[in-house]
């Protein structure tokens, strides 16, 4: 066996969870495209695909954090029914600004994460206990302050939240050629240019950090790995968006989602603070003496959390328009499993941004393709546990032939 | 004598190494075999190949036991052949009772009930044999590490036990619990009981052993016969490859200025709050000076380092702590870390790392302020002070990305040390900076410390070691019960001194 040859080999052994992630959303989105006669990728489906999966990757980034730690938030899905519900109430029935009213629930959600979170940090409660109380105070909460009722519609200002688009920043002239060029009907030149200049992005950081591997002498990926991943990737994106702006350009929630996901991946890998939740999930003792204040860092997860499920709720609310007392009913176990099909462990200190997201796609193609496909909700509800256990299987599959 | 087992031609590979290298093994039924090595010498991977936790054909070699050629799958098959391994990390609940943890696995039960008065009767005749009076339904919980070890062994017993092998049985041991341990060895033995015994301390292996093999980077070295008398240094010699003359370095002593005084420490239990755990303790060190606290385990050494360390032990805290004359914060560690602290901790698996992370993570986690900037990684810094602190300490490793996981307990403890060093710190407190490390790594922490004292930075040494303390030190607090019971510069220290002081109390 050459050196070459062998170095590959190990080099898969190790990161086989992360090419199998990104293999895993690929093979799942071709096989809806397959079964669902190219249904899936069509421009209004992908904006549909997100859309209804925004608010699951976004409360995914604050699971992805809590979970880190060493913690579990079980009551995402119903703090963020409840924020929804709040919003309703204080536009529709007291009429308040929409700006104020976002604040307000946003300020709401970090309130409620911080007193679970006290309950968690201070008195050592298990966050698997305080929050499931949080999950059954908050369900009960959203029922009381919607009487049982669905509250709305909302105002236009609000609904742009989720169902808006991005203003088309280039001339009209620019779209109707590259429309005539590419065969469509509209074409949204901004949203095609940021995918380019997020496939230039990806390229870019991957060349940069892979110089910097080398001059450390860390082990490198293997050249034609390397450049296999960050061309699908850059492709992915660029067809991505290419889509997109063949629909209706790009959505307001996207650029939400985006942006969060890079300052959330940026926080957790760069900064002090993210070092410091890893240290913290991987052994609390440790970082304490080390000079972490353990209790206020977890204290803070919940915080964020409260707050990313609070803007959820906002997003979901404008999405349907409505607030109805059943909304995030059970969405906190979607969000759950995107962080660990994403590869986080069960027990704290390991999960990426990146990873979560991606489990949370993967979800949401499922469910999206099913539901096209028109396979019943039983079903679909069995093929997704089927699907959480095998990404987890697959986990320690691998790690236990690493021994 | 019979031989009883023989490893002939072992080789073990793992991917990228070669742990076991043709290591050969010869145990004579009856006899105590002690194995000793550097950490990382592949003596523990011996024992798992041994015992079946890697079965037979993931490695070459073979195994001959009672005289015929033994291919273990797992660990169950060579404990049915009375093959019984006491690990390091001990293996019992510390929620069940003495009696439960003996029989787990292998209840004293007929058609799943299980009969205690049987259980609880054989664990006494057991207890008996191991020198223990508790009762069988005593908590393993309320045992100490030396109590929980004869239990350990008890279990052994109660298997019918023919070839018992104990790993570092004595690494957490007191002194006195030791030889209550190697007596019992003794005892065994003379029951007819064949032992393996894996130890870093060469007095023990002196003690008990019949024979010694010794194995480095693995690979048997040499077999010496102890009975005709053995001398400590040609065992650490074939261990490390070189003559060791001298198993602590020299240092030039000298203390300089007033460096840190604790006054009037006093600290209760964290939970009991009328329990005093520390009374009214002082003490101090001067630049350039090390000093050592002796005392037996469970005397309050740990507490006392770990309440001064940002309050990380006990309650209702009292006392000051002065550097430089100043008086400093020391109410959370982060404070202790600023004002010129550090304390390395006993338990480094479990209090000093994050063992699933590199060891440049690790390095830097106390002081990120110092490869960051407005809280933003900056990657290369860390790699570099990564480096520094590698070469500084002359950790073992591939690179710096290792998982600290890996590493062997020496260069694990080095890791700790690298931590702690890059808060620059101006006092160390050195909770058992040796323990379960080789000679050869104690070596090389000695050296480090004795380079500290030069930088003129203060050094407190907490040591279950005695000969460790009166090596290294330059004066010795000697600590019973919470409080200070004596002080003696070294030169006029010796183990009796030490010893008397404690037990006259």
């Amino acid at each position: 066996m050459t050196s070459t040859s062998k170095g590959i080999r190990a080099h898969l052994a190790s990161h086989m969870r992360d090419y199998g992630l990104l293999f895993a959303l690929i093979a799942i989105m071709a096989f809806f495209q397959i079964v669902t006669g190219g249904t899936l990728m069509r421009p209004v489906n992908i904006t549909n695909l997100f859309l209804q999966n925004s608010y699951i990757i976004i409360m995914a980034l604050g699971m992805l954090v809590v979970i880190v730690s060493g913690h579990i938030d079980l009551s995402v899905g119903s703090v963020m029914g409840f924020v929804g519900a709040l919003a309703a109430v204080l536009i529709v029935n007291f009429s308040l600004p929409v700006p104020v009213t976002i604040m307000v629930c946003l300020v709401v959600g970090g309130l409620i994460g911080g007193a679970q979170g006290y309950f968690v940090a201070y008195w050592r409660i298990p966050s698997f206990i305080v929050t499931l109380a949080g999950m059954l105070v908050f369900r009960g909460l959203s029922l009381w302050l919607l009487e049982g009722q669905s509250v709305g519609p909302f105002p236009k200002s609000f609904q742009l939240l989720s169902t808006g688009f991005v203003p088309e920043l280039f001339p009209d002239s620019w779209g109707a050629a590259l429309a005539a060029v590419f065969g469509t009907r509209n074409f949204n030149v901004l949203s095609f240019a940021l995918g380019l200049a997020a496939a230039a992005t990806v390229i870019h950081m991957g060349l940069k950090k892979r110089a910097r591997d080398l001059e450390y002498g860390i082990e490198s990926e293997p050249a034609s790995f390397f450049w296999g991943r960050t061309l699908i990737v850059s492709a992915a994106l660029i067809f991505l968006m290419f889509k997109l702006s063949t629909f209706r350009g790009l959505p307001n929630v996207v650029v939400t989602m985006g942006a969060l996901t890079l300052i959330y991946a940026f926080v957790t890998e760069r900064t002090v603070i993210g070092r410091r939740v890893y240290a913290l999930g991987g052994n609390e003792k440790a970082a304490k003496l080390s000079g972490i204040q353990t209790e206020r860092l977890t204290f803070l997860a919940f915080v964020n959390m409260g707050v990313l499920a609070a803007l959820a709720g906002l997003i979901f609310a404008a999405r349907l328009n409505t607030a109805t007392p059943k909304s995030g009913f059970s969405l906190e176990l979607d969000v759950i499993a995107a962080v660990f099909i994403g590869g986080a462990s069960m027990s704290g200190g390991s999960g990426k941004i990146i990873g979560a997201v991606v489990g949370a796609f993967i979800m949401g193609v499922m469910n999206n393709g099913m539901s096209i496909m028109g396979i019943g909700i039983d079903y679909q509800q069995v093929i997704k546990g089927l699907v959480l256990l095998a990404a987890v299987f697959f986990d320690v599959y691998n790690k236990n032939k690493q021994g | 004598m019979t031989t009883l087992l023989e490893m002939r031609d072992i080789t073990k590979e793992f991917p990228g190494v070669k742990a076991l290298d043709q290591v050969n093994l010869k145990v004579k039924e009856g006899e105590i075999h002690a194995i000793c090595g550097e950490n990382g010498a592949g003596k523990s991977t011996l024992m798992k190949v041994l015992s079946g936790v890697y079965p037979a054909g993931s490695y070459d070699g073979e195994i001959h036991y009672e005289g015929a050629l033994a291919e273990f799958q797992g660990i169950r098959n060579s404990e049915d052949r009375g093959i019984i391994i006491i690990h390091q990390e001990l293996a019992l609940v510390p929620e069940l009772s003495i009696a439960e943890n003996i029989f787990l696995g292998n209840e004293t039960a007929r058609a799943g009930v299980i009969n205690w008065h049987e259980a609880n009767q054989r664990t006494s005749a057991l207890l008996k044999k191991v020198g223990l009076k508790e009762s069988p339904t005593t908590l393993i919980d309320s045992l100490g590490v030396g109590k929980q070890q004869l239990v350990e062994i008890a279990k052994a017993l109660s298997k019918d036990v023919r070839l018992l092998i104990l790993d570092e049985p004595t690494a957490a041991l007191q002194e006195g619990d030791s030889r209550k341990l190697l007596d019992l060895m003794l005892e065994i033995k003379a029951q007819g009981v064949t032992s393996i015994i894996i130890s870093h301390k060469l007095g023990e292996v002196r003690y008990v052993a019949d024979t010694v093999t010794v194995i480095r980077d693995g690979r048997s070295v040499s077999t010496l016969d102890a009975k005709a008398g053995l001398s400590e240094n040609q065992i650490v010699r074939d261990m490390v490859g070189r003559d060791m003359s001298d198993r602590y370095p020299a240092r030039e002593r000298r203390a300089g200025k007033m460096l840190l005084e604790v006054e009037g420490w006093n600290v209760w239990h964290p939970e009991h709050s009328d329990r005093q755990i520390i009374k009214d303790i002082a003490f101090n060190v001067r630049a350039g000076e090390v000093v050592g606290i002796a005392g037996l385990m469970g005397s309050g050494r740990t507490e006392l380092a770990m309440s001064i360390f940002g309050q990380s032990y006990g309650r209702g805290i009292k006392g000051r702590v002065k550097l430089h004359g100043q008086e400093i914060d020391v109410s959370r560690v982060d404070r202790a870390i600023q004002a010129g602290l550090a304390y390395v901790t006993e338990d480094r698996k479990s209090l000093g790392l994050i063992l699933d992370e590199t060891i440049r993570f690790n390095t830097t986690l106390a002081n990120l302020q110092g490869v960051s900037k407005g809280g933003v990684l900056n990657a290369n810094a860390e790699t570099q002070v990564a480096e520094k602190y590698r070469k500084a300490l002359r950790t073992r490793t591939p690179s710096v990305f290792q998982k600290v996981g890996n590493l062997s307990g020496g260069n694990q403890q080095k890791v700790v040390l690298a931590k702690s060093l890059y808060t620059t710190p101006e006092v160390l407190i050195l909770d058992e900076p040796t323990r379960g490390i080789d000679v050869g790594a104690k070596y090389e922490i000695y050296a480090i410390i004795n380079e500290l004292s030069a930088q003129g930075k203060g050094v407190v040494m907490i040591s279950s070691e005695m000969p460790e303390l009166l090596g290294m030190s330059d004066r010795i607090y000697v600590m019973n019960e919470g409080a200070f019971v004596g002080e003696m510069p070294a030169d006029h220290a010796t183990q009796e001194r030490i010893m008397s002081l404690i037990v006259n109390e």
